[in-house]
């Protein structure tokens, strides 16, 4: 389970990057850099406290505020707490329309969880998400920046044990 | 059959580094734009090119180009959406992983026309692995002398950055996707002012779609007469489909605009057919918000011609008997499928997506989405589908951005074609709502 975090500071690598992001919109405008060092954040620490969301505020030089209303607005975002894996499953009609309910449910079943919910083992957080882009290929459902295409009962039997391990 | 403009090298080992791509002839048209041709000069091949936009709406490209104001001092931006999020499409996904260098080409191309030098690519935040192939191709076009300081000797700067999004279909709007790249929640911003005059930073900006720019190389290679020359009339050129659904073969597929919709559904060389023994219901043939057909109104014009894949003849007939091209997501229901869960879960779609800005879609969408829902799980009463009817047409025309007609349509048009699917399932709720059940009217299958 990811958890707050007592010193919220990038990792020098990480502070690199973002430094580098910051400096590829023009000057007076790097607010721009917002979506991409909250992608990053979130790769670090897994979600987005309040607290990293200030950092990031302080490292823009903008209103919390600033962050807060866009952090909330974009669904990628993580405002609490997750578990180690977050299935992000594609819902939408293509996707049903190659079996993907039914795939769904035996998710749901597999893990013991709904949509929301983290396992109690931390390793699992489910989410339903909107169309991904792969609707030729589905099923479809995202761990982080991973595709899952295709699935059936068995590709998510093979795929959660592979990962619980 | 056909002429392959986008992916002729698709399947060429290794496309996706720049060495290869160079050898099938890549950035060659950068060094003819730089070296023989005017930005104008540019301008007006793809003027004559006559390609619509790629990304849905049709509007010309050249056409586009050409409105971009030009005040001294100013900077412009050009700016690509590659937020490819509408229900059913996926080339933008699939072009931009497999040849990331015929987009980073297309936007040099580009931003050299329209007299660019910091252009943005904007990806929708979920292909964060695209994006890192994506950089990975613009730092190789760099390091190859096609990108940075004085490119080529010719005095033209141009820097390439790629935009991460955060997971919202309303940035595929492009007032929407620049208040997004400004750091801002994706609200669309009322026009005027149109990008063109007041864009990215309130200058002066062109948006376009992934297909779109990666097409410039072959246009200013092969001229904008020879693009012209492929297609039918006002359709020209080439198009990426993106078929999925109930089809023997789903994938991206590019098409000489004018294929018969019978052949492309059919032939083994696209679709291949609805797959094995079942038969076609219904048809969305570009992304989920255009009108949802049925079969009998897909392959055949009222007149008794083959409908084909254009602009215009697939939306031949206005809303009664057609629907349109848009992005071209091409999705394929054999007659298992349930109009009603369908339009429902469309429905879900965009009231998640509604950005919230306008009352009729804010609200509007989650009145269609609770109504559907009661419908397709039995609780409907006969007087919710003229209900449905009357708020979708409250929220067509009545928003700030397209989003909101979007979500009009697919109910309107499920209405309009399929009204007794939707009768069935309110007069047979506990038949209806049984596991796999399917309105088996009789509906004309082919």
């Amino acid at each position: 389970m990811t958890e707050t975090p007592t010193t919220v500071e990038f990792t020098p690598e990480r502070l690199a990057t973002a430094q580098e992001m910051i400096a590829r919109y023009p000057q007076g405008r790097q607010k721009s850099a917002l979506l991409p060092l909250l992608h990053l954040a979130q790769e670090q620490w897994g979600w987005l406290s309040p607290e990293v969301m200030d950092y990031v505020a302080r490292m823009l030089e903008i209103q919390a505020i600033e962050v807060y209303e866009v952090a909330t607005f974009y669904t990628m975002f993580h405002l609490d707490p997750v578990g180690k894996h977050v299935i992000e499953y594609c819902r939408t009609g293509p996707c049903c329309l190659m079996g993907g309910e039914e795939v769904y449910d035996y998710l749901k079943q597999k893990l013991g969880i709904q949509a929301g919910e983290t396992t109690p083992d931390q390793k699992f957080t489910l989410k339903e998400v909107e169309c991904l882009a792969a609707c030729g290929m589905g099923p479809v459902f995202q761990i982080r920046e991973k595709y899952y295409m295709h699935l059936t009962r068995e590709r998510v039997d093979e795929i959660i044990d592979e990962l619980s391990r | 059959m056909g002429k392959k403009i986008l992916l002729e090298h698709i399947n060429v080992p290794g496309i996706e580094t720049y060495d290869v791509y160079r050898k099938q002839g890549g950035y060659t048209a950068v060094e003819k734009a730089l070296k023989t041709m005017s930005p104008d000069g540019v301008v007006e091949e793809v003027k004559k090119a006559g390609i619509r936009g790629r990304g849905g709406a049709g509007f010309p490209m050249g056409m586009k180009w050409s409105f971009l104001a030009k005040p001294e001092g100013v900077p412009r931006y050009l700016v690509c959406n590659a937020d490819e999020s509408e229900p059913g499409t996926f080339k933008d996904h699939y072009l931009m992983k497999n040849i990331p260098h015929l987009l980073v080409e297309g936007m040099i191309i580009s931003s050299y026309a329209l007299g660019a030098n910091k252009s943005f690519i904007y990806v929708r935040g979920e292909l964060m692995y695209v994006i890192r192939i994506l950089e990975k191709a613009i730092a190789e076009a760099k390091a190859a002398g096609f990108l940075g300081k004085n490119i080529l000797g010719s005095g033209y700067d141009l820097e390439l950055v790629v935009h991460p999004g955060g997971g919202a279909y309303i940035c595929g709007e492009e007032t929407a996707l620049l208040e997004s790249l400004e750091g801002k929640r994706g609200n669309p911003r009322n026009k005027p002012p149109f990008p063109a005059v007041k864009g990215l930073y309130q200058c002066p900006t062109v948006v376009n779609n992934v297909e779109s720019i990666a097409t410039a190389s072959w246009i200013v290679n092969n001229g904008g007469d020879a693009y012209a020359a492929i297609g039918i009339g006002r359709s020209s050129g080439t198009k990426l489909i993106s078929a999925s659904g109930h089809i023997k073969k789903p994938g991206v597929y590019e098409i000489e605009l004018g294929v018969p919709v019978e052949e492309f559904i059919y032939s083994d060389e696209w679709c291949g057919g609805i797959r094995d023994g079942h038969h076609l219901k219904a048809l969305v043939a570009g992304g989920s918000s255009v009108p949802i057909l049925p079969a009998n109104l897909i392959t055949k014009l009222a007149n008794g011609e083959p409908r084909l894949m254009t602009y215009e003849s697939l939306s031949d007939g206005g809303f009664q008997t057609g629907t349109m091209l848009g992005s071209g997501g091409f999705i394929v229901f054999d007659e298992t499928a349930c109009v009603v869960r369908n339009t429902w879960n469309f429905s879900r779609f965009y009231h998640h997506e509604s950005c919230g800005q306008c009352s009729p879609c804010r609200e509007g969408t989650g009145w269609m989405e609770k109504v559907l829902h009661r419908i397709e799980y039995g609780h409907g009463s006969m007087h919710d589908i003229d209900l449905l009817v009357d708020v979708s047409k409250k929220i067509e025309g009545n928003t700030i951005c397209p989003l909101g007609d979007a979500a009009a349509w697919p109910v309107a048009s499920a209405i309009r074609h399929f009204r007794d699917e939707f009768e069935w399932h309110i007069t047979n709720p506990s038949e209806a709502t049984k596991p796999g059940a399917v309105f088996k009217g009789d509906m004309a299958l082919v």
